[in-house]
Formats: C-alpha cells, structure tokens, sequence
C-alpha cells in the first residue's frame, strides 16, 4: 500500500521521450517500493517494472498442498501437466474418469485439471493398472505433482 | 459525494480504477482474495481487505463476502470492474440494501439485459434491427417467413442443435424443397417438424458501440470492432470498426443510442451488433451493462476516461459531455496478453513471471497488473495486461503495434504474444475489416 502511484503511465511515456533524444540505453530507478528498468529495444523502448525486491516472488499464492513427487519403484506416476484443481469426476456426483483397479492407456483420460476456468484433461501417459490415486478430488496441486500411480502393463 | 471507493475486482482492471480514483481524490480500497493480497494492485491501493480465499466462487462471486469486506472498509461505494458480479442483478441489489452505490446502471437496466432472448424482446421494443426470423410450423409459414427475412436464408430445427438439420437457401426457387428437406430432417433427428427460419449472415463482423448515459439522456463514443475472436473470445479490438460506410456507422451508433435511451440508462454500457461485411446491414445482439475489456482503445481516440465516467455518473452528476464534444482521432487497437499457450491449443500457463518488458513510448499504452516477479495464480481468467496502441491512421496504429510486439518479452510462463505476433503480419488484418472467420484462416507460426 503507498500514499502515490509510483509514476503514471504518461511520466514512464515522457522519459522514453526523453530518452529517444539521448544516448542512453538505459536507465535504471531503483526506490524503496519499486524498481523501474528502461532500456532500448531495437527502434523502441521497453518498462519491467519489479516490486520490493526480494519479496517479489510470491510463490506460496501458486502452490497450497505439497505432493510427495516421490513413486514407489516399478510405477509409473501421472503427473499434473499443469497448475490447478485435480477433479476425479467430469463433474460433481459422476463417477470417477478411473479408480483403483482399472486399466488404463496412455491416451485414457484420469481426471481433469481446472486452471483459469478452464477444464484440462489429463492424460494416463502409459499403459497399466491403476493402483494408488494419491490426491483427493479437488484438490489444488502444483505442475508435476503425482496424482497416481499405475503398474505398467 | 464517493470518497471511499471499494473495488471488487482484481488483475487489471482493478489497477486501472485505482489510478482514476486516486486521480480524483477518491480513496481505493481493493477487496482482494488471499491469492491477490501480495499482487500489484494491492500495493497500489491505498487499502485493501480480504474478501476470501482463493478460488473465486469463495471470494470474488461471492456477494455476502463482498458486501461485508465493503461494509466493514466503510465504503460509500462498489465499482465491480467487469466479469465476476458486475452484471449480477441480485448483487447490485444488495449493494444498494447496504446503503452503497453500485458503479453501474440500475437493477431493471441489468435485467432487461440478462438473457439474449429478453435482449432480443427489448432491442425490438427500442425499434432496433435484429437477425429477421422466426418460427415455423408448416410449409407455408416457413415461406412467408423466408419471403420476409430476404435470402441467403438459415433453416434450423427448432428442437435441434450441432448442425443438425441446418439448410442454407439462396434462391426462392430452391426454398420449397429445401423446407421439405429440413422439416423431414428435423422430425428424423428429433421428432420434431418445426424449424426456424433466419437471415444467413455468411460474412458477419462483431461491431460495438460505447455510449454513457445519465438516466436521462445518453451519447456514444463510437465503434469498437471486435471481430478477431477465438471460440467467442475476443482477442483483438480496434476502433473505430474500420472500413465500414459513414451513413452505416451513424446508423449504427444512433440504434445504440435509442436503446440507451429507451432504457433510461445510467452508466457505461456496450451494444453490441452483427453487422455483414458486405452489405454492412446490422442486428443487435445484446448490450453489456458494465466497463469492457476493450474500453482502452475507445478511450485512446476520445481522449474520455470512461471509469472517470462511470463515477460521476454513479455519484449523481448528470453527463457533463455532449455528442459534439466527442471528437474521435485516430485509430486505436488493442490486444490481449493472456497466459495461455497458442502452441498448445491455448493451454493455460499459470506461474511466475520471471522476466517481464512490456513496450513503452509514443502511441503505446500497457493496461496490466504484471511485474516482474509477478503471479499468474492458477484461479482466474488468463489475461496478464493489454497492449494498446495508438496511430493518427489504422496503418500507423497497425506498424506501432508490430513494433510494441518486438519489443514486448515475457518469461516463465507462456503467453499469446506469439499470437499477435502472427495477426499483425496476416495481409487480412493489414487490409482491415476482417470479419468473424478470421482467426479459422490464421495460419500457425
């Protein structure tokens, strides 16, 4: 929270005006709430903009449940292709896409992630026998978690 | 008067309020979820307080969470941004309940603009063109209807779906087998014979029109044309909608503005029309009743800030712009960066930031909430920031924005950059006026 925008859109426009009638190449304001780097690119100028730094990396906000990424030798694990909910039914009271037992093909879908409200299957990756799901139905987890496990065929 | 503005929204749009408002001396509160409290626009907000978790059913969508977390900052008003409750109805409603003035238009504006069927029923009442057609339960209705729409015509199964009994008609005298067809069809697939009978717009362009309006009397701002879509979504705006007859633009913007009128509309809203790119007749497909997306470009070539708009109006004052003190210059395109990727199939890409340029300079304008460093959270919709440009002609607004492309560079997560990389060397988009097929006819890389 600040008492002022750090500089508005017009200011960052007029110092790239400045900076055309220069030579520099860039230039670097470093305050203790922002940093600001300009710096030309090809015919034009290019802002990146970086937050205290440090702290800007806020990765607990990406990642709420830790998954052991661990597979027990002779498996196989299915990992998230990406970032979101893991759902084990196409939608709430379906039945699960797989469950414990059943066999499965690289192309057989095992559940879907729901990331930017967008519903992405996930895909088995091998031919097997399902025998452990190891994340509860939506659950958040983190790209390459483990959600299952298959015996290969 | 609005001294404490709560904003219920997040990503950019809430960083764009947040400038107008502090601009005008208001004091932002930013209602953020706990995957948005380390964000942007929660250090640029003068307060911020949690609305809820993460997901956006438990905090954003949530009305009782947002009223209270609106409540407990004391604010003496709510600009919804757009998405999430900012055309709810019943939301706008307990807005008002709280004794807090919703930025927006009234709650009977926001129902009569709730479906597209009511849309539909409203915009004829308003004396708006829309798509001719109707249904038809025999052979002979089905004529007359098709003699009233005019050809190419669409025959469609009333109780159908998925292409399924659909007949293109060109000429009247292939109309009577064609019916016959479609109504065997129909009750084959169906088991039932009525069909619908439509205009066929084989060549349709996704044409807008901004106006404002204070409840008593309404202006537009002009065309926006947003015919670059992949599956209903819009991926490039520009205005004003390019190439298209000075009398049809006027007549365009005037329907627009009818039906503001007819509305006694109070705010910023959208009509929205598909016009046919070769005969530029046009229909009236619905209304938007909050702040678009693509309200940047519009704003590039007016010179109006359409949320400074939105507040005066919400705060009581009556329009202080007239038609003629809206002179459009220029031509201005936006688009849209969002974190997906296009290589694959528009996979979303959440994560980090780890590097992030965007353009700057002369005619260039970034909408965005990204920093370096910055989260994409795996819970919201993919848009990262907007890249506005602005030229004194479209050709010079097209060359500005394949510059800011080359220029722009973000790392660590994937983005359509690459996209519009590709659309802006497409001759068709160069040409100008392309309409809703174009992005099938892009080819990749």
């Amino acid at each position: 929270m600040s008492v002022e925008l750090p500089l508005s859109p017009e200011d960052v426009n007029e110092i790239a005006t400045i900076l055309d009638g220069s030579s520099y190449d860039r230039l670097d304001i470093r305050t203790s709430r922002f940093r600001l780097r300009v710096e030309r690119s090809g015919e034009g100028w290019s802002q990146g903009w970086s937050l205290d730094e440090g702290t800007e990396v806020a990765v607990a906000a990406v990642v709420n449940v830790n998954i052991a990424a661990v597979v027990p030798e002779g498996l196989e694990g299915v990992a998230a292709p990406l970032p979101g909910t893991f759902y084990h039914a196409p939608q709430p009271g379906a039945p699960p896409f797989v469950a414990v037992g059943d066999i499965v093909g690289p192309e057989s879908v095992i559940g879907i992630i729901e990331t930017m409200k967008l519903m992405n299957p996930v895909h088995a990756g091998c031919a097997g026998r399902v025998v452990d799901v190891c994340v509860d139905n939506a659950t958040m987890v983190d790209s390459g978690a483990i959600l299952m496990h298959i015996q290969p065929a | 008067m609005i001294r404490r503005l709560f904003i219920a929204n997040r990503g950019e749009i809430a960083f764009r309020v947040i400038r107008t408002a502090r601009r005008l001396g208001m004091t932002s509160i930013l209602g953020a979820s706990e995957a948005d409290l380390s964000g942007w626009p929660a250090r640029e907000a003068d307060e911020v307080v949690c609305v809820g978790p993460s997901p956006s059913p438990q905090s954003y969508l949530s009305v009782e969470a947002v009223i209270a977390a609106a409540k407990a900052a004391r604010a003496d008003a709510i600009h919804p941004g757009y998405g999430f409750l900012s055309e709810n109805a019943a939301f706008a409603r307990a807005v008002a309940a709280a004794g807090i003035i919703f930025v927006g238009p009234e709650v009977s504006s926001l129902e009569a603009m709730g479906d597209k069927l009511m849309a539909r029923k409203v915009g004829i009442e308003a004396g708006l063109p829309v798509v001719p057609g109707g249904e038809a339960t025999d052979k002979a209705q089905a004529l007359e209807r098709a003699t009233a729409t005019g050809f190419p015509v669409l025959l469609k199964a009333v109780s159908g779906g998925g292409g399924k009994g659909m007949k293109r008609v060109d000429r009247v005298e292939d109309l009577e087998a064609s019916i016959d067809m479609a109504m065997a069809e129909a009750q084959a697939s169906f088991g039932d014979p009525r069909i619908y009978v439509e205009r066929f717009i084989a060549s349709g362009r996704h044409v807008e029109v901004q106006v404002l309006g204070d409840g008593e009397t309404a202006i537009h701002l002009g065309t926006r044309d947003c015919s670059i879509q992949r599956r209903f979504q819009k991926l490039v705006e520009e205005a004003p909608a390019p190439m298209i007859p000075d009398d049809k633009r006027a007549a365009i913007e005037t329907a627009a503005v009818n039906l503001a009128r007819h509305l006694n509309y109070r705010g910023a809203g959208t009509v929205e029309f598909l016009v046919d790119a070769e005969t530029f007749d046009f229909f009236f497909l619905e209304m938007n009743a909050r702040i678009q997306v693509e309200h940047p470009v519009t704003e590039e070539i007016t010179g109006v800030d359409l949320v400074e708009q939105q507040l005066l109006i919400a705060d009581g004052n009556r329009l202080t712009l007239t038609q003629d003190m809206v002179q459009a210059n220029g031509h201005a395109i936006e688009v849209r960066i969002n974190a997906e990727s296009w290589a694959d199939d528009f996979r979303p890409s959440p994560g980090i930031a780890t590097h992030v340029a965007w353009p700057m300079g002369a005619g260039v304008r970034v909408d965005t909430h990204m920093p370096r460093g910055g989260v994409v959270p795996p819970f919201y919709d993919s848009l990262v920031g907007k890249l506005i440009v602005r030229g004194a002609t479209r050709d010079e607004a097209v060359s500005r924005l394949a510059a800011a492309l080359d220029v722009l560079n973000i790392e660590g997560i994937s983005t359509t950059a690459d996209l519009h990389r590709a659309i802006v060397r497409d001759p068709r988009f160069q040409a100008g006026g392309v309409d809703t097929r174009f992005f099938e006819g892009l080819t990749h890389g």
